[in-house]
């Protein structure tokens, strides 16, 4: 692959020079899901992300990648206001969901969430069972009242997420006694149990083997028709093999958006060609 | 050695006059396996030696102390002449005059004024009220003769456990050579013998040691710490989680964090103070009673239960709290599910070591008046009380040669609530603690 990549890359295209820090590429696309203006976002004095805009569209798997350090876990974590647990951060700018400031004071986080879910980096299962995993976010929001509903709920969750078969003789067994790849599943299958309409995923792949990888990918994919998602990843082969649209992060900025092809086809910035054929990061 | 070590060989057969990095590494080995093993000899060594001190405290202890769980009893035969007593009003007699006449009988010779009143000292005044209590509960006895076996004095009882030395002159014991003949001929008639001493467990505190028992102060221990656990477990988890949860990081939490831990530094006896000045003096709460006691020691053990509580918040893995939020909890029900639970053990361990401190706390109580002389056992919360450290103080400042003994067994009685309170601490870590 980096072969071709270097080949295209010697083909007549001129880049942008490595000192731009502005975005490349079309950040817009038809009828977003969420919308996100000049987002900065400080800990303490430090600025992690500067002036970052982009929309993020309806059923589409839009990835984000970029060195350690660039900040796209960052931008992932303030789609759903993850960082307010963090005293120190702060957040300006507009994300709009729904055409509302999810920053907004009138906005309450605990829907906000319910309907922006996440997937994290380490799988963390609740120290419980299968079945409190799944059940527990529905109980919580009233979307399920009785026994019943609450089995069919977490039986059509479980088979969404592709683990149905490997847990339903099981269900009352504790979820981490699972495998780092089931428990991941398993973490997904919370996450949509909601019927969220995003979903966030920070490197869920990273502490995965290249088997367990393909089983979230493919289940990334199938998710794809019914939510929006949006995956920090390191791995640049995920990013192709997964996403529609990529974002490319260095040091706080949004170096470039466009299609995932042309991204690692026809990259715009010397930036981001740097990194996808591998010189740095 | 560091430039030599730069250079190690790569070549199996180690090259000319460079050394192998594993040549470097073996000849380092002996000393680091010396470190260890001088490590384990200095850990072996501490161990031991307070398993030595453990062993002498608990072996002086008990050895001073399991002969007062025994009692000498004397066999007294009381003929209840139904002129000396009222059928109608039995509680009002002269039941000491009935003792008093009983002991004439056994001793018939002897007569005169101060050698009958060495005679009566053998017995304990307590064999009155024994009597008291015998009739009261049936007075069909009037006019028959029961036999009695009723406690005896203090000193004939430290005779008996060899206490008191018979080759001493006369005048340097306290009992003289006419007493020792009169036991002696009671042990030959099978009238004195040593019994399982009930006393001690069911009575209160008493001038003479025969009759005082641990029992007023177990139970004055026991409403004191139940005021401190129904106060302190619900306000120190409360102020716990609040703050590890809730709080914004600010100068504020950092002052009332600071205040916390110095308080569980205070030495008690301040809290003492406080509790007499604000609960007695102010607020005029009965003094000595186990609610006041209580509410002085929930003071002192809640920096602690909040100190335990928020160690034990802080080691619930960030993961899971991020884990509740993503999933669109409020932080009340990530708390109350997924918190809360796998922080429970540690907060319960806290709570044990808090209340068995508590329990054995006895300078704020000595403030807020616990020190008193309470014969009653008390049977409720206002009750004037002892607590059981209090109680083998008192008895420990005794000039009696029989409440040595009593101290070391009240000692013994407050060890075993010790040891109860901490094995239950263990039985509900190992419980709550359902690691997943």
């Amino acid at each position: 692959m980096q072969e071709v990549l270097k080949k295209k890359s010697a083909e007549k295209r001129i880049l942008a020079p490595r000192e731009s820090r502005k975005t490349i590429g079309n950040i817009n696309v038809q009828n977003p899901r969420m919308v996100c203006r000049n987002v900065d976002v400080y800990y303490d004095d430090k600025q992690a992300i500067r002036n970052v805009s982009i929309d993020i569209g309806r059923n589409e798997v839009l990835s984000m990648i970029g060195p350690s350090g660039c900040g796209k876990s960052t931008f992932l974590r303030c789609l759903n206001r993850m960082n307010d647990t963090i005293d120190s951060c702060r957040v300006t700018g507009e994300i709009l969901f729904d055409g509302k400031d999810i920053y907004d004071s009138s906005i309450d986080v605990v829907p906000l969430r319910a309907q922006i879910g996440m997937v994290f980096q380490k799988p963390n299962p609740f120290p419980k069972s299968i079945y409190e995993n799944v059940g527990w976010a529905p109980k919580i929001h009233g979307l399920v009242e009785s026994k019943a509903e609450t089995d069919e709920l977490v039986e059509s969750t479980l088979q969404k997420a592709g683990l149905w078969n490997e847990v339903k003789d099981r269900l009352d067994q504790p979820g981490t006694g699972l495998s780092g790849g089931q428990q991941q599943r398993l973490c997904i299958a919370r996450a949509i149990a909601v019927s969220p309409e995003v979903i966030l995923m920070d490197e869920p792949c990273s502490a995965l083997d290249p088997i367990a990888t393909a089983k979230i990918e493919d289940l990334i994919d199938e998710l794809r028709e019914q939510y929006t998602i949006v995956i920090v990843t390191h791995s640049m082969q995920q990013a192709s093999r997964v996403s529609q649209r990529t974002a490319f992060f260095h040091l706080g900025d949004l170096i470039e958006v466009g299609t995932t092809e042309n991204i690692f086809t026809k990259p715009s910035h010397q930036l981001t060609e740097d990194y996808i054929t591998g010189r740095y990061g | 050695m560091s430039s030599v070590a730069k250079k190690p060989s790569t070549g199996a057969s180690g090259g000319s006059g460079r050394e192998r990095a594993i040549d470097i590494v073996n000849r380092r080995l002996a000393k680091r396996y010396r470190v260890e093993k001088r490590f384990r000899f200095y850990g072996l060594c501490s161990i031991i030696a307070s398993v030595v001190f453990l062993a002498v405290l608990l072996t002086s202890i008990v050895g001073n102390g399991y002969t007062a769980f025994f009692q000498t009893y004397i066999k007294l035969d009381v003929a209840l002449d139904a002129t000396m007593l009222d059928r109608a009003d039995p509680g009002g007699s002269d039941y000491q005059g009935i003792i008093k006449k009983s002991i004439n009988k056994l001793y018939p010779e002897v007569e005169d004024r101060r050698s009958k009143r060495e005679l009566y000292a053998l017995f304990s005044s307590g064999a009155a009220f024994q009597l008291r209590n015998t009739v009261m509960e049936n007075p069909d006895l009037i006019g028959t003769t029961v036999t009695l076996w009723v406690p005896a004095d203090d000193d004939v009882d430290m005779l008996m456990k060899g206490h008191i030395k018979r080759d001493v002159p006369e005048s340097g014991r306290r009992l003289s050579d006419k007493q020792l003949g009169w036991i002696d001929r009671l042990a030959v008639e099978d009238r004195i013998e040593k019994r399982f001493n009930v006393t001690f467990f069911t009575a209160g505190d008493s001038r003479e040691p025969e009759l005082s028992g641990i029992w007023g102060a177990v139970k004055g221990s026991f409403f004191t710490l139940l005021i401190t656990l129904v106060l302190s477990f619900p306000i120190g988890l409360a102020a716990a989680v609040y703050l590890e949860e809730f709080a914004p990081k600010n100068l504020a939490t950092d002052f009332i964090e600071v205040n916390i831990n110095n308080l569980a530094a205070v030495p008690s006896i301040v809290f003492g103070l406080l509790g007499l000045a604000v609960f007695l003096n102010f607020f005029g709460m009965p003094r000595s009673t186990p609610l006041v006691g209580g509410l002085v020691l929930t003071l002192m053990t809640l920096p602690t239960i909040i100190i335990a509580s928020r160690a034990a918040l802080k080691a619930v893995p960030p993961s899971i709290r991020e884990a509740a939020l993503g999933v669109g909890s409020s932080k009340m029900q990530m708390v109350s599910s997924h918190v809360l639970p796998l922080a429970l053990p540690g907060m319960l361990t806290g709570t044990i070591i808090g209340m068995a401190q508590a329990l054995g706390e006895t300078a704020p109580l000595l403030m807020i008046g616990m020190v008193a002389f309470i014969v009653d056992v008390p049977g409720g919360f206002t009750d004037p009380a002892a607590v059981m450290p209090v109680q083998i103080y008192l008895w420990a400042d005794s000039p009696e040669r029989a409440f040595l003994e009593r101290t070391s067994a009240a000692i013994m009685v407050l060890l075993a609530f010790l040891i109860l309170m901490n094995a239950t601490a263990v039985v509900m870590r190992k419980r709550f603690e359902k690691r997943w």
